[in-house]
């Protein structure tokens, strides 16, 4: 069975929002689409988004890491929003492990959304239904696109390719060899949702230099000289402070 | 959460209507079991209507929780799955059921009534299950996610409807008034130990979800800078009420007193009117109290806007 899902990399992520617009672009005019937007240039802005970008400040300053986290709907395997939806408008495609709302039987109870750990729900207040992400299921598909554009909007997007795309039953499909050998999680794996998106975490990008990358110990041609190294007993700079 | 109003007048109106032919029913069964037929025909008609008339008006306020109402008949659809969907199911059977056997007793066909009543009585029992699941099945809501949910639904319920009926019973059967006062006095009892219980379990609640595993940092430390908008979104807006915690502590003792020791002292003073009224006032409240106290898990994502 397939379950298709998206990985970010939040090592790669810059925080651009790059996804974040094109998704709205995609699905505004899509599908799903109008994703509707109230008081857009007024005091207030506000707007239904699928997918939305935070930022978080990890540690102490001046040790902080700055994390760019984007959040759109996880497409959870066991998805707590599809059993307690009372008209069947959210339902998960057993086909390719999509969570839809058809937009034509929702009745806007927001149920689901509460029904939702992350919040990933948003009601559309033009339209009064409940919109999420679709995996942008309208393009994915589309055999009059090229092969390389049927991905979603987002992972087009993407300047620094740190959002994946594929199928994660699949053991040897790129997103399934990330999670595996990147260290994926998912997010509040305490309730049992088992998130189809994963994440891939911030890793140690420091430089790795071993002496030898320093100076050249075979050095067959005797060009290299050694570093100085000056003995013990020599005057250091100050004079003072010798070993 | 935020409080909807709808959602608070839906299940406090609705308890009361389901309360009040609980009340109505067991008075027809203890007369019955005793042989009588000694119910006022006005006074059952009264609680027929007054619980229908509740009934009615929760009904009619939980249209206005939904963003398409005029799609509201696609809700029974999955009562395989989903409790609102069965709620949906329940709250029309159970008033159906209340209007036949009101039907039934008027015509004096006292015990086709008792069959159609505790039939109702059933369709009952089985709203204020579907009710309290609603919120008890959503088990990342911690505060909601306990059988006490259920249990405070029925004894809230059931305390203001045995209250109207001792109102009822003031005008329409003296007789009765008694009875009613005393079962109200001990349903008021058993909802507020049982209130209570709910607010010393929610304030030993340690919360699973943190920042930690929401966003999947082991750090202890972590600080949100910017959350995706500036001006708020969707899930600003629902899962946050806003109020201060000093505004919610008075919520607190305001229900405390209205819903539950006031119309004691009213119901034990033999003004059962006022003590209707004053408990309807201190039960939305307890229901604002009630939505208000959940602290959803996806706020942990909203807790600074830049």
């Amino acid at each position: 069975m397939t379950q298709l899902a998206l990985v970010i990399d939040l090592n790669v992520c810059v925080g651009c929002h790059a996804c974040v617009t094109s998704c709205k672009e995609w699905n505004t005019q899509g599908e799903a689409g109008p994703l509707s937007d109230q008081n857009p240039y007024g005091r207030d802005p506000s707007g239904t988004f699928f997918n939305r970008v935070q930022t978080f400040e990890v540690g102490e300053f001046p040790h902080t890491q700055t994390v760019h986290f984007p959040k759109s709907c996880l497409h959870c395997e066991d998805p707590p929003c599809v059993p307690v939806c009372p008209t069947g408008a959210s339902h998960k495609r057993a086909e390719d492990g999509i969570v839809l709302v058809d937009y034509d039987k929702c009745i806007g109870c927001k149920y689901c959304a509460w029904a939702c750990p992350y919040g990933a729900r948003e009601l559309d207040e033009a339209q009064k239904v409940m919109k999420k992400c679709t995996l942008c299921v309208d393009r994915i598909y589309d055999a009059s696109l090229a092969e390389r554009d049927r991905k979603p909007a987002c992972v087009l997007a993407c300047p620094t390719s740190a959002r994946l795309f594929g199928d994660i039953h699949d053991p040897q499909s790129q997103v399934s060899i990330a999670i595996r050998e990147q260290g994926g999680y998912a997010l509040m794996p305490e309730w049992g949702t088992h998130p189809a998106n994963h994440y891939l975490p911030r890793r140690r990008t420091e430089a790795k230099l071993r002496e030898e990358d320093l100076q050249r110990f075979d050095n067959p041609l005797k060009v290299d000289g050694l570093l100085p190294k000056p003995a013990t007993g020599e005057p250091a700079l100050d004079d003072v402070t010798s070993w | 959460m935020r409080p909807a109003w709808s959602v608070v007048l839906l299940t406090t109106l609705l308890g009361a209507g389901q309360g009040l032919f609980l009340a109505l029913f067991g008075a027809d069964l203890y007369d019955a079991a005793r042989g009588r037929a000694s119910l006022a025909p006005l006074f059952v008609a009264a609680a027929v209507a007054g619980s229908l008339a509740l009934a009615g008006a929760g009904l009619a306020a939980s249209f206005f929780h939904l963003g398409r109402p005029e799609r509201a008949w696609r809700s029974a659809a999955m009562w395989r799955t989903s409790w609102l969907s069965r709620e949906v199911i329940a709250l029309p059977l159970f008033m159906a059921l209340v209007a036949v056997y009101g039907a039934l007793h008027w015509l004096g066909l006292l015990q086709a009534a008792l069959v159609a009543g505790a039939l109702a009585a059933c369709a009952c029992l089985a709203l204020f299950v579907c009710t309290g699941m609603i919120y008890a099945c959503l088990k990342f809501l911690q505060e909601w996610h306990s059988p006490l949910t259920v249990l405070n639904f029925m004894l809230l319920g059931s305390a203001s409807g045995l209250t109207a009926a001792t109102a009822l019973a003031g005008w329409f059967d003296r007789t009765l008034e008694p009875g009613y006062r005393n079962a109200a006095l001990i349903a008021l009892a058993l909802a507020a130990i049982s209130r209570a219980a709910t607010l010393v379990r929610n304030a030993r609640l340690r919360p699973r979800s943190n920042l930690q595993t929401a966003i999947g940092v082991k750090h202890p430390q972590i600080a949100q800078q910017a959350q995706g908008a500036m001006g708020g979104s969707f899930n600003t807006r629902e899962f946050f009420h806003g109020a201060t915690l000093a505004r919610l502590s008075l919520v607190k003792w305001f229900f405390a007193g209205a819903a539950f020791a006031a119309p004691a002292a009213l119901l034990a003073l033999g003004l059962p009117s006022a003590a209707l009224a004053v408990q309807f006032a201190g039960l939305l409240a307890e229901r604002w109290s009630f939505f208000a106290e959940a602290r959803h898990p996806q706020n942990l994502y909203y807790q600074a806007i830049s």
